[in-house]
C-alpha cells in the first residue's frame, strides 16, 4: 500500500515538473531565425524561416535607417548598427535588448572579426572605426580616420572582417583603403593604401576573405586589394568601365555587401549606369553586362549562384529582376510593390526574402517558380538578415 | 529700353514671388516630407542629421541662400553624388521644402 502511495507521488512530481517545462519555451536552435529592421519605428522583427513567421519585436534602437546586423558567432545574439552611433545587442532566443551603447553621432555599419570577440562599427561623424568587446560592448580600441596634414577625418564606409582578426574599410573622403591588424586588440596595427581612387562608397570582400573591393563614385573603376598579398599594393580594376558614357543620376548608391559572386564570376552593380558587370575572378576582366531596369542597389546571388535577384534606386525601385547566370538572360520581372529595400536568400537557397518599406510587407518568395508563398506585415522594413550570416566571412 | 527692362524685372520678382507663395497641397506636402525622410534620408538621414550627404537641419542651412539650395534639389551638384530631383520635383515644391527644411521638420 505503502509503495502505491509512494509511486502516486512520484508520478505527481513528474507531472509538476513536465507542467513547468511547458511554461517554458521549448529549446530551440539558431539556424532559421533572423531579424528584418523596421528602419522608421527604431525596431526589429525577429523572424524564423521554417514556418515563416515572426517570433517577436524588440524596440528601443534609436535611429534604424540604414541600419545593418551582424550575428555572434553561436548565432544568438545580433548586433544592430544604429545610424544614429548606436551599437544594440539583441538576445534573439529571448527578443530582448540586452546591450547597447551610442558610440558616435552618425554611423554606417559595422563587422565582427575572426573569433567572434570584437564588433567593429564605422562612423561617418566621427570619421574612423571604434572596435568593442562584443560579450560586454566596453570599448577596446578606436581608430581615427585622420588623414592629410591638416587633421581632418573621413567618413568610413565599406568595414569588411577579415581572416588575421584584421578589418578591412574605405575612407570616403581621402580615397584610402586601410587594414587594421588586431591580433593584440589594444595595440591595433593599421596599414594604409592612398590614392586608391576618388570617394570609394563601399567595399566588400570575397566569400573566401581573400580579395577586397572598393567601389568608386567618383570614377569608373574598382580598387583591389589582395589580402594574400597586400604589400603588392592596391591596383585598379575595371577602369572606364562607364565607357566615357555620362553617368546617369544615382538616387540610391549601390550596396556592394551584396555583390554577387557565382562561381568565379562576380556580378557589380554599375553606379551611373543601368547595367549589372559580370567580371571574371583572377583575370579581373569584364566578361558581359547585362542591362537591367534601372540604377541597381543590390544584385544578390541564390547560394548555388544559378540565378542573381537584383532590386533598384528610386524610382524605379519597385520592380525585382531575375537573372539566370549561365545564360546570362533576365528570366522574370516582378512587381512585388512600392520601394523594394533589401532581400535575402536562406542559406540553402529555397526562399528569398524581399523587404518592401512603402507598403509596409516583407514577401518571401520560392525563388525556382518566382511565386508569392508567404507575406508578413512589417513596419517600414528595410535590411533582412539571417543568422547564417554568423558563419560567412564578411558578413 | 533700359525703363522696359526694369519693368520686366519687376514683373519677373512679383511672378517669382507669387510662386514662391503656392503651396503644394496638403497631400502633396505630406507625400515630399514622406519622400524627404525616406528616399533624401538614403544619404543625409532620416533624421537629416547626416550620412554620406551633408546634414540638413537648420542650423547646417541657416547660411545658405534658398535659390541655392533650391537650385541644388532641382539641378544636383555635380561632382558630388547629390543627384537631380527635377524630374519629380517643382520649382515652387522646392521652394516649399528649402523653406520647410530651414524651419526645421517636427
Amino acid at each position: 500500500m505503502n509503495r502505491w502511495r509512494r509511486i502516486g507521488r512520484h508520478g505527481a512530481t513528474a507531472a509538476l515538473v513536465l507542467a513547468v517545462a511547458a511554461c517554458q519555451a521549448p529549446l530551440r536552435g539558431t539556424g532559421d531565425l533572423g531579424l528584418i529592421v523596421e528602419r522608421a519605428a527604431g525596431r526589429v522583427e525577429v523572424i524564423e524561416t521554417s514556418g515563416r513567421s515572426a517570433l517577436g519585436e524588440v524596440g528601443g534602437l534609436g535611429d534604424l535607417s540604414h541600419a545593418s546586423t551582424v550575428f555572434s558567432r553561436d548565432g544568438r545574439y545580433a548586433y544592430v548598427f544604429g545610424r544614429d552611433g548606436g551599437l544594440n545587442k539583441i538576445d534573439l532566443l529571448r527578443q530582448k535588448l540586452v546591450g547597447r551603447v551610442v558610440q558616435a553621432g552618425n554611423s554606417i555599419g559595422g563587422a565582427i572579426s575572426q573569433d567572434g570577440r570584437l564588433v567593429a562599427v564605422s562612423n561617418y561623424e566621427p570619421g574612423g572605426v571604434r572596435v568593442f568587446d562584443a560579450e560586454t560592448l566596453a570599448p577596446v580600441a578606436d581608430i581615427p580616420a585622420t588623414y592629410g596634414s591638416d587633421g581632418a577625418r573621413s567618413k568610413v564606409v565599406g568595414l569588411v572582417d577579415a581572416p588575421g582578426q584584421r578589418f578591412v574599410f574605405s575612407l570616403y573622403d581621402a580615397g584610402e583603403i586601410w587594414i587594421a591588424d588586431l591580433s593584440d586588440p589594444a595595440a591595433p596595427q593599421v596599414t594604409k593604401f592612398r590614392d586608391i581612387g576618388r570617394q570609394p562608397y563601399d567595399g566588400l570582400i570575397t566569400p573566401d576573405g581573400r580579395y577586397y573591393m572598393a567601389g568608386l563614385f567618383g570614377e569608373d573603376g574598382i580598387a583591389l586589394l589582395d589580402l594574400w598579398h597586400p604589400e603588392k599594393g592596391v591596383r585598379r580594376i575595371l577602369d572606364g568601365y562607364g565607357r566615357g558614357e555620362e553617368p546617369l543620376p544615382v538616387y540610391k548608391m549601390p550596396h556592394l555587401e551584396g555583390w554577387a559572386s557565382a562561381g568565379n564570376l562576380l556580378v557589380l552593380p554599375e553606379v551611373g549606369h543601368h547595367e549589372l558587370l559580370l567580371v571574371e575572378r583572377e583575370t579581373w576582366r569584364e566578361v558581359g553586362r547585362i542591362a537591367v531596369h534601372g540604377q541597381p542597389v543590390f544584385a544578390i546571388a541564390r547560394p548555388d549562384g544559378r540565378q542573381v535577384w537584383v532590386n533598384f534606386a528610386h524610382p524605379l525601385n519597385d520592380v525585382v529582376q531575375v537573372i539566370d547566370l549561365p545564360s546570362q538572360k533576365i528570366i522574370e520581372t516582378l512587381h512585388p510593390g512600392k520601394a523594394v529595400l533589401h532581400m535575402e536568400f536562406t542559406p540553402r537557397g529555397e526562399q528569398v526574402w524581399i523587404s518592401l518599406r512603402d507598403e509596409d510587407r516583407v514577401e518571401v518568395y520560392d525563388p525556382d517558380t518566382r511565386k508569392r508563398i508567404a507575406a508578413l506585415p512589417v513596419d517600414k522594413p528595410s535590411g533582412i538578415f539571417l543568422t547564417a550570416r554568423a558563419n560567412r566571412i564578411g558578413l | 529700353m533700359v525703363r522696359l527692362c526694369g519693368i520686366a524685372v519687376l514683373l519677373l520678382s512679383v511672378a517669382l514671388s507669387q510662386t514662391a507663395r503656392a503651396d503644394p497641397s496638403a497631400a502633396r506636402q505630406a507625400d515630399l516630407v514622406y519622400q524627404l525622410r525616406q528616399d533624401c534620408g538614403a544619404c543625409h538621414g532620416m533624421t537629416l542629421k547626416g550620412g554620406l550627404g551633408p546634414p540638413l537641419l537648420p542650423t547646417a542651412l541657416a547660411d545658405k541662400p534658398n535659390n541655392a539650395l533650391v537650385e541644388t534639389i532641382l539641378d544636383g551638384r555635380p561632382g558630388t553624388p547629390m543627384p537631380p530631383w527635377a524630374f519629380e520635383i517643382t520649382p515652387d515644391e522646392a521652394a516649399w521644402l528649402v523653406r520647410r527644411l530651414k524651419e526645421g521638420l517636427p
